[in-house]
């Protein structure tokens, strides 16, 4: 994925990654090969073919209202890529999102089985989603521990607990009105959730591209040695983006529960993959140092509308999990494979 | 040195697992009736054979979370085989298990040699691509007792010296890994590929080549397990050993592997495997939901990161592990 650097970033793996240092051009390829030839605008391509093959295999996709519903697909996996594509971007990772959203989750059913209005169950979600990526962000940066390791660990301990409060039970008492969050809709198709998922992209749009704190978690990425002797306080940047990522799944949190209407402990259960898939697809370096917001944006609604496409088509879930695990893979490889191919 | 300090960390672990052995049997002396341990050494052998594949990935700076998937399908696979033509005898299973194992194994070792792809992201990608697959194979159904073959049963229970095979399959891996991280060139070249990289090239080692190796190490032990599973529990179906991968890499952590690379012993996967096998025999023991599992599973993992982190800082090891942890 050397297309949206400058291909000297090189490998931050630790390895002796062969292609380190690529050829430096002298100058800059015309406007208009920069903005066909990028990772955004195959992607596009990309989104529109799959469009054009979905409403062609089935007549019932082009409708208002079913491309409505599509779009629960991918919005609430894609509030929390935003936020893992700046913390991948940072060069850590969390694989333990889709385990908050069950925690945070778990403790708005105990928080609605008291009683609490709806006020109260958004703050104690963002409070929950608050504290776990605090927690992650703690065990990262002060600890200074491995956020792959780290996440792991908490993936199975924030569903754990989830498990130890509800074990085969579910809550499913809920004020009528939380509905709104994942059910209601704003404007005729236009979902609330849609809406959110707009103004959650335009947010860490501007805050990845066109703010300080953006350019810092680039850097971070690119180099985090030079940025910590550039002043960059390193561990402060991503312990936010740690912080970041735990209110983005507890915003996803929010909406899920509220379109399921009911907790169970198995919520949201694999969605890591999905989210990390969605920031690879979206061109974000996994190594990080690299990737945009816009892409992102594209990935989410490539895999939405494949998601939707397999559903109208009556592919089993399963069969869409391995998919995205062939896509995980091959969005990485192919352009790895492409490169040795042009390097010769 | 290191020597005292790597044997005082299994020592520290040991004393961990018998003190809460102990504490179990205040309660509850049942606990530790001779047959009682077998029986909980026997129920931890699986995850035991899997720590110590997982081991010697994560010795050289990799993780393989497709353990738990290899196994499933790998046990789809021979248990199918094993319904289809009930004369294939056992250790023809077992050779085909461990061949389809190291296969998936040697795919992930392909990617992360071959196309640099980091280990995390080709074996998350691997672990829900061989459990789909496992759908795919058996089309979502199960395989249940009455359709293997008694013998497919019999051969993990069949017991030898008052052990049973299963246990016995447990102590041999880990002598023969013993043997192989400690006697071998190619077990060297796994601490040398995971203490430090650069070093292990001059030293003319293949990196790739030695990470690949790990995977498919990894990957045969899976698909051995996968079979021992599958007809210990005589049933076989897409879930089985589902997000078993986070306890392998839980035991690993407890047993002082660092995830870092390079640093690790076969004793210390061993007993941390074993030190959550207690704990998985001694819940329902002593009362507590087997709900619970999961979480303590993931705060084993966290303690054990945190503490092998302070271990390795107070006893002030190279600078320039630090400084390559930070890079990597």
């Amino acid at each position: 994925m050397d297309n949206t650097g400058d291909g000297i970033t090189g490998s931050a793996s630790g390895k002796e990654a062969g292609s380190t240092l690529a050829r430096i051009p002298d100058h800059l390829a015309p406007w208009w090969k920069r903005a066909l030839l990028n990772w955004e605008s195959m992607l596009l391509l990309v989104a529109a073919t799959i469009f054009m093959i979905n409403s062609f295999a089935s007549p019932y996709f082009l409708d208002p209202w079913n491309l409505s519903d599509a779009t629960f697909n991918f919005t609430e996996k894609a509030m929390i890529a935003f936020a893992m594509a700046l913390l991948i971007i940072s060069g850590e990772i969390d694989l333990s999102v889709a385990s908050i959203i069950a925690l945070v989750s778990t403790a708005m059913g105990f928080a609605a089985q008291l009683g609490v209005g709806i006020p109260g169950l958004v703050f104690v979600a963002m409070c929950v989603g608050l504290l776990c990526g605090a927690f992650n962000g703690f065990l990262v940066t002060i600890m200074g521990l491995p956020s792959i390791v780290v996440t792991i660990g908490t993936m199975s301990l924030f569903r754990g607990i989830s498990y130890i409060v509800l074990g085969d039970q579910a809550y499913t008492e809920y004020p009528a009105d939380l509905s709104y969050f994942g059910q209601g809709y704003v404007w005729w198709v236009i979902s609330f959730e849609l809406v959110l998922f707009l103004v959650t992209a335009l947010i860490f749009g501007i805050l990845l591209h066109k703010t300080r704190f953006g350019r810092t978690v680039t850097m971070i990425g690119n180099n985090p040695t030079g940025a910590l002797y550039s002043g960059i306080r390193v561990k402060r940047v991503k312990f936010i983006l740690f912080l970041l990522t735990g209110v983005m799944s507890a915003v996803a949190a929010i909406c899920l529960t509220s379109r399921l209407g009911s907790t169970r402990p198995s919520i949201a259960f694999g969605w890591e993959l999905e989210i990390v898939t969605i920031v690879v697809l979206g061109g974000v370096n996994i190594l990080g140092g690299s990737g945009t917001i816009p892409g992102v944006v594209i990935a989410a609604f490539v895999l939405g509308m494949v998601t939707f496409g397999f559903g109208l088509l009556n592919v089993p879930g399963i069969m869409m999990s391995i998919f995205v695990g062939l896509l995980l893979i091959l969005v990485i490889a192919l352009p790895r494979i492409w490169a040795r191919l042009a390097s010769g | 040195m290191i020597k005292r300090l790597l044997t005082s960390r299994e020592l520290i672990l040991a004393v961990a697992i018998l003190a809460l052995i102990a504490l179990i049997a205040l309660k509850f002396p049942a606990f530790i009736e001779t047959s009682n341990l077998l029986d909980a050494f026997n129920d931890t052998s699986p995850l035991i054979i899997l720590a110590l594949g997982q081991m010697v990935v994560i010795l050289t700076r990799c993780i393989d979370l497709s353990v738990a998937a290899n196994l499933a399908l790998t046990g789809m696979i021979v248990a199918m085989i094993n319904t289809q033509f009930p004369a294939v005898p056992v250790p023809l299973l077992i050779i085909v298990a461990i061949i389809a194992g190291s296969l998936m194994g040697a795919l992930n070792g392909l990617l992360t040699w071959k196309l640099d792809i980091p280990p995390i992201v080709v074996t998350l990608g691997t672990m829900t691509i061989f459990r789909g697959l496992v759908f795919v194979l058996s089309e979502g159904q199960w395989i249940n007792a009455h359709e293997m073959s008694a013998s497919f049963k019999a051969f993990p229970r069949n017991e030898f010296l008052n052990l049973p095979v299963l246990s016995w399959f447990a102590i041999i891996i880990a002598l023969l890994v013993i043997v192989m991280v400690s006697r071998t060139s190619l077990g060297r070249a796994f601490y040398a590929v995971g203490g430090n990289p650069n070093a292990a090239v001059y030293a003319g080692i293949d990196v790739g080549r030695t990470q690949f190796l790990a995977f498919t190490i990894s990957g045969a032990l899976a698909g051995l397990t996968g079979y021992l599973w599958v007809s210990r529990y005589a049933v076989a179906y897409v879930d089985i050993a589902g997000g078993f991968e986070l306890d392998v890499v839980a035991a690993c952590v407890i047993g002082g592997i660092s995830i870092a690379g390079g640093v690790g012993t076969v004793a210390g996967a061993f007993l941390g495997a074993i030190f959550l096998g207690v704990i998985k025999n001694a819940l329902p023991v002593i009362g507590i939901s087997p709900f619970a599992q999961l979480a303590i599973s993931g705060a084993a993992i966290i303690i054990a990161v945190a503490f092998n982190a302070s271990y390795r800082n107070t006893k002030g090891r190279l600078i320039l592990k630090h400084d390559e942890a930070v890079n990597g």
